[in-house]
């Protein structure tokens, strides 16, 4: 018998708690194939937000550690100074990568840091109910912004992939997404270059993923999906803003 | 050893790396600064890692990361920015982790001073950050003693799986006096087997500090104070000086001890029965200690550079029994010999009576 499909030995067997839909979990299964595929299993340390993926040490088979809102690519920094020989990646939200966690995320790609940050843009906040993130469209509703965010007051959302891929510390930048499957090729062809360009020590490397979030966006999964596809791409184009050429090849 | 003529804050460095420690991580500000300069200068030279963090946060975050990662580590900073670090500072005890904070305290509250100051005893030793836990405190009197701590701090954090705060002031960082380092830098440090660093051969290690169930976390805090019992029954140090036969015992710990210490040596030239208690573990609190160096005490005196937060800790031990009053200078003004003596003549005088 051919086995043709089954879970990386990078993930557990613990059922996740996503919602049906969300991409969260895609995206968990891609970071672990990748990690499975590079043979990196026994020489990872992973990062967990606060966040809906605030859980994501009972799905990765890695050693992990829990981060404070926003701090992972500092709790990152220091367990890849200690390990240099290791590879270090942080699992992040738009929350807490481009909120409170803004200062961060520019120093450690500034500082080149030598690790590789999973970025979970679903343009909301999941985890506490939906409210506005930086990363809300202008006209979208949520908790916070409930006849839509207004540029006049809550200004406007951030391009993180465009502005950290100007520093000089990123080696790789790319934005895909997860909402249907040739994206999903994609963003997994996006992370592990963006592994590959840690384990060639060439610098920051950060995968911005659209995601989906059907809960709080009031959508159904396929309805998501297209809403994503609509409205998030456009102001959110896919494609890679920085990348050393040499990588993975 | 032959010994040295050293600045607290740079003996304070190079204890550190004799005691193994081999990553700080850390964010400019006075009065502590001489203290990452020696070590920007003296990790590079035995393979260690100095690192300037963009913020407070950042830095105890990297200090979270490395502990985890299974290394000696430390950060420092003064007062303005170790209330930053305190967030961080509850997710390194809650996850139990070993690590080594130095406060080299100035006035507050607020961007207050950069002059030496005593007022960051409640954020020490109550916690600082939210939730149910505590720092291991230490607070030395002499750069000696700043040296001999911070060897004993590393220690005692791996032993505990638990952050140690070492409490200085400004006095004592900018101090120079003649020190001795312990010949050898320490190679052997504790095997780490729950640290995260790639689980090659073995099961996942996790480095985690939430419990969603209540029960969980019921038993985890539990478990962190099992933790301070066993600190509170093993590790209580303070220092007596003249209390034997002492009428008058003065509390004070740190820089002002020694001027405590100096006003004792007055008091007891004009005959009074005057004698000196320092708590050198400020959590846990030498409670049984004070107790015995008040055996013949009629009369306590707490002097601080604070509006009063340790004397809580002595009235707390001493039960309310004594009468126990407060001196105190603040802002970076620093308690006279003379003023201190001046008190003990008074409460000398009083006798027995309640302050
Ligand atoms: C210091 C701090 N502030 C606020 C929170 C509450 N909080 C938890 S998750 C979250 C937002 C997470 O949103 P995001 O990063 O977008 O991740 P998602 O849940 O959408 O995956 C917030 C504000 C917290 N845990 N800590
Ligand atoms: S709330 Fe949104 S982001 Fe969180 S698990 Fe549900 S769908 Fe996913």
């Amino acid at each position: 018998m051919i086995t043709i499909y089954e879970r990386p030995q990078s993930l557990t067997a613990n059922t996740m708690h996503y919602c049906p839909g969300c991409t969260h979990g895609i995206i968990h299964r891609l970071v672990a194939e990748v990690i499975d595929e590079l043979d990196l299993r026994e020489d990872t340390v992973g990062v967990c937000p606060v966040g809906c993926s605030v859980l994501a040490y009972n799905y990765f088979n890695l050693d992990m550690q829990q981060a404070a809102h926003g701090r992972a690519p500092a709790v990152a920094t220091g367990i890849k100074r200690v390990h240099p020989a290791k590879v270090v990646f942080a699992y992040q939200g738009d929350g807490d990568l481009a909120s409170i966690g803004a200062a961060e995320i520019v120093h450690a790609a500034a500082r080149g840091e030598k690790i590789s940050v999973i970025f979970v843009n679903n343009a909301i906040y999941g985890m506490t109910g939906g409210q506005m993130a930086p990363t809300t469209l202008i006209g979208q509703e949520t908790t916070t912004s409930p006849n839509g965010r207004d540029a006049a007051v809550q200004g406007y959302p951030i391009r993180v992939a465009e502005m950290l891929a100007t520093l000089e510390g990123s080696a790789y930048i790319s934005r895909v997404s997860v909402h249907n499957n040739v994206n999903v090729i994609k963003a997994k062809a996006a992370i592990k270059k963006a592994f590959q360009t840690q384990l060639e020590g060439k610098g920051f490397s950060l995968v911005e993923i659209l995601s989906t979030c059907p809960t709080n966006w009031g959508l159904t999964p396929l309805e998501a999906a297209k809403w994503l596809e609509n409205n998030m791409i456009p102001y959110y184009p896919l494609g890679e803003f920085k990348a050393a050429k040499e990588v993975g090849s | 050893m032959a010994k040295v003529l050293m600045k607290g804050n740079e003996a304070l460095g190079e204890a550190a790396v004799r005691a193994g420690c081999r990553f700080f991580f850390g964010y400019p500000i006075t009065p502590q600064s001489e203290l990452p300069h020696y070590l920007a200068q003296r990790l590079p030279e035995v393979g260690g890692l100095f690192l300037q963090a963009e913020s407070e946060v950042a830095a105890i975050n990297m200090v979270y990361g490395a502990a985890g990662a299974g290394a000696r580590v430390m950060t420092s900073s003064s007062s303005v920015g170790i209330s930053l670090k305190m967030e961080g500072i509850s997710y390194i005890a809650g996850a139990e982790l070993p690590c080594v904070i130095v406060n080299v305290v100035r006035g507050g509250p607020g961007l207050g001073g950069i002059q030496p100051a005593q007022s960051d005893y409640f954020q020490a030793v109550k916690g600082g950050g939210h939730g149910d836990y505590h720092l291991l405190v230490l607070a030395p009197a002499s750069v000696q003693e700043m040296v001999d701590l911070m060897a004993k701090a590393f220690d005692l954090a791996d032993k505990y799986r638990n952050p140690v705060m070492v409490l200085a002031d400004g006095i004592l960082g900018q101090m120079m006096e003649p020190v001795e380092f312990p010949a050898e830098i320490l190679q052997e440090l504790p095997a780490k087997p729950w640290a995260t660093d790639g689980a090659r051969g073995r099961g996942p290690n996790l480095i985690n500090s939430l419990y969603l169930e209540p029960e969980k976390l019921e038993e985890h805090n539990h478990r962190l104070f099992e933790k301070y019992r066993q600190m509170q029954e093993q590790e209580t140090m303070a220092e007596n000086y003249h209390t034997d036969d002492a009428e008058v015992v003065v509390a004070a710990y740190g820089s002002t001890a020694r001027i405590a210490k100096a006003a004792v040596d007055m008091a007891r030239k004009e005959g009074i029965k005057a004698g000196l208690f320092r708590p050198v573990t400020l959590y846990p609190f030498p409670t049984e200690e004070i107790n015995q160096a008040c055996a013949k005490a009629k009369q306590v005196l707490a002097v601080e550079m604070s509006m009063g937060q340790m004397i809580e800790d002595v009235k707390l031990s001493l039960n309310c029994r004594l009468p126990v009053s407060f001196y105190g200078r603040v802002g970076g003004m620093v308690p006279s010999t003379r003023a201190v003596y001046n008190e003990i003549s008074a409460l000398a005088q009083k006798g027995g009576e309640q302050a």
